[in-house]
């Protein structure tokens, strides 16, 4: 890449904007995860108790439905990255591309 | 509290002593030894079927399959979720589904902590690296890892991590399908791992990666498909009620208990035992060690990080990615009701137990028996198939990113300095091809025997601790340079190859040293190599003041530019 390209693009607002946005999303979505999954990990670690706790008459316990959430929230915490990245995202850089390459 | 205890200690006991070891065989690989069985014809047409038919598709993508970038990542044109359901294929390995619907028929709840630590590595990847790999790359993650390096030392290091976790996992595939074999066909062990060794060549000489991806799809579809029947008619039997489900494992658990000789009591809470954590768990680091190792090494696993480079852009690579997270939750999913499901109707049918209660051809047989009680024998074959089948295809995808490692970062970047043509790249790749294929057959003929448990989890603790961090610092932290990330890679590689080698799984279980001489106590090195790994990267990347690393320093915002926008990214090639 050319260094007036690189240097056109550093100096566009909308790309700061870009890079400051996705990656504050990024982490802090990163964060959930790694608070949801070793959290998770940390009650099996230490506190089976609870995880084994009867949640009504029957057999079911908190852990089976914590469990299957725990997935669920993977593919759901993805999905809302993906939406976001493909939409808002990409719009502002295809907006950055346009300009970059105007004269 | 102590009789659940000694149940515990019986099952794993009973896993011992099938020659299986708990931790890993969930973990993906390990199928343990088994007996052969009798010969089972409907598996072996059901399984030639799917030869015929993948390769009649590896002649269609031969004749598409002309350049060195038609073959590493068919030409760039596979559609997100193309990509996805390949990926999902990938990682949805024999090991994964037979293994963990085992470890959860025998213990329940612990199986799904197993499967959940294989998914969370997918949003992870998403969030930080998924575009950027795409924007960078362009054949191998080496592209990436060494976008604004001196090339030769990043990709030497490239090229050996690749290497190493490929061997390590590449092993555990052949051993798996030899002992898979003997179980689901009935066939000599030798068989079987030359039947996937030919196989896979001819897959990947001929039709490259576009062959590659679309045995890996078809294989994920009828693996999905299988699985989603048999937890179906799981779940049918039992009027779709999950408590339904759930108390009929504990009565048979309770029952079994029972006979036993446990008393009421004791043995109304073994059954119970299967709907909380077991002892999966033992210590706290062993248990964020692995998980670390299983979050941040699919990060690192060069035939998934291959796949990012097969779609046309950073919009399909994201929907590759959330198409794949999916399908490996919906997955794991459906093993955990097949793993009760085989409680309720494999645990309690003679036709599926030997003399002593235990389950004919292994634990591992778990969901292989269960085919066979909702489905009959076709449907036994077809999971037998399947099953084999999947283990091809993920050989094959291992052995591409293999033979792109030596062509593309060796031979061309290393050895031709940029400058070779895309015929004699894809010729060393096809000789690559050739040689991977041999030594995976040798290897797979030479560890029959071994007990390789710890491979796997080797490999995901290698891609952590080796592949990831290099390629994490590369992309996202401005003041990285060669050096450092040359020094650090290679000592978050030795760091993680030897602390598995000191740890019980292989002092002791593989090398046959006494109990408790281990010298690294922990099941996975993962939390202590990739902190080496990335100290390491940190450190020499800062006492770094040659030149060259003032020009990798400066190369920083150029590359962030085109991580970011994707200007500049290798596109597809109009195919």
């Amino acid at each position: 890449m050319q260094d007036d390209l690189v240097q056109r693009i550093l100096k566009n607002p909308q790309y700061q904007e870009l890079k400051a946005k996705r990656s504050r999303f990024g982490w802090w979505l990163t964060l959930a995860m790694m608070v949801v999954y070793y959290g998770f990990i940390l009650l099996v670690a230490f506190n089976k108790g609870f995880l084994s706790q009867k949640l009504g008459d029957g057999v079911m316990t908190i852990g089976i439905p914590l469990g299957f959430g725990v997935i669920l929230f993977t593919i759901v915490i993805t999905a809302i990255y993906v939406k976001r990245a493909n939409t808002e995202f990409d719009e502002l850089s295809s907006a950055i591309t346009t300009a970059a390459f105007k004269k | 509290m102590s009789t659940h205890h000694n149940t515990v200690r019986r099952v794993l006991t009973l896993l011992a002593l099938l020659g299986v070891s708990f931790t890993v065989w969930a973990a993906g690989a390990d199928l343990g030894q088994s007996e052969k069985q009798a010969t089972n014809w409907t598996a072996i047409s059901m399984f030639a079927l799917f030869v015929v038919g993948t390769l009649f598709i590896t002649k269609w993508a031969a004749a598409k399959t002309k350049s060195a970038s038609d073959f590493y990542t068919g030409g760039g044109g596979i559609t997100g979720f193309q990509n996805g359901l390949a990926i999902a294929g990938d990682y949805m390995s024999a090991a994964s589904f037979l293994g963990i619907s085992a470890a959860v028929m025998a213990s329940g709840f612990d199986g799904l902590i197993y499967s959940i630590g294989f998914l969370v590595g997918w949003p992870v990847i998403t969030f930080l690296m998924a575009e950027r790999l795409r924007n960078l790359g362009k054949f191998t993650f080496a592209d990436v890892a060494a976008f604004r390096f001196e090339q030769k030392p990043i990709r030497i290091f490239a090229a050996s991590g690749t290497l190493v976790v490929v061997a390590f996992y590449l092993i555990a595939q052949m051993v798996g399908a030899g002992q898979l074999i003997k179980l689901l066909f009935g066939l000599e062990y030798y068989i079987a791992v030359i039947i996937v060794g030919a196989l896979m060549m001819v897959y990947v000489l001929f039709g490259g990666m576009t062959a590659t991806t679309w045995v890996q799809i078809i294989k994920a579809c009828l693996l999905l498909g299988g699985a989603t029947f048999m937890a179906l008619s799981v779940l049918w039997h039992f009027g779709f009620s999950a408590e339904a489900m759930f108390a009929g494992a504990v009565q048979i658990k309770t029952d079994l208990a029972l006979k036993d000789g446990k008393i009421a009591e004791a043995a109304a809470a073994a059954g119970q035992s299967i709907m909380g954590p077991g002892n999966f768990v033992k210590d706290p680091i062993s248990a964020i060690s692995f998980g670390m190792a299983l979050m941040f090494g699919t990060a690192g696993l060069p035939h998934i990080l291959m796949r990012f480079f097969t779609v046309p852009n950073a919009k399909e690579a994201r929907k590759s990615v959330m198409w794949a997270t999916g399908w490996i939750g919906y997955f794991y999913l459906l093993t955990f009701i097949i793993g009760f499901g085989a409680i309720s109707f494999v645990l309690t049918n003679p036709q599926f137990l030997d003399a002593k209660g235990g389950l004919l051809g292994g634990n591992n047989m778990a969901a292989v028996h269960l085919a066979n009680a909702v489905g009959g024998n076709v449907f036994l074959g077809f999971i037998s198939a399947v099953a084999f089948a999947t283990i091809l295809a993920v050989v094959a995808g291992l052995t591409l990113s293999g033979a792109s490692a030596v062509s593309h970062d060796i031979y061309a970047t290393v050895i031709k300095k940029g400058k070779a043509d895309s015929a004699s790249e894809l010729r060393v790749s096809k000789l690559t091809t050739i040689t991977l294929g041999f030594i995976a057959v040798v290897l797979g003929i030479a560890f029959e025997k071994q007990n390789i448990a710890f491979m796997v989890s080797l490999a995901f603790a290698i891609a952590a601790s080796a592949n990831f961090p290099v390629l994490f610092m590369s992309v996202l932290w401005k003041d990285c340079t060669t050096k450092g990330a040359v020094i650090g890679g290679f000592l978050g590689l030795i760091s993680s190859v030897v602390l598995t080698v000191l740890s019980p799984s292989v002092w002791e279980a593989t090398l046959g040293n006494p109990k408790g001489s281990a010298w690294f106590p922990y099941t996975s090195p993962a939390l202590f190599s990739m902190t080496i790994g990335f100290v390491g990267i940190w450190l020499f990347s800062i006492l770094d003041n040659s030149q060259r690393a003032k020009t990798d320093r400066a190369g920083f915002l150029a590359q962030q530019v085109r991580s970011e926008t994707g200007i500049g990214a290798s596109g597809a090639s109009g195919h």
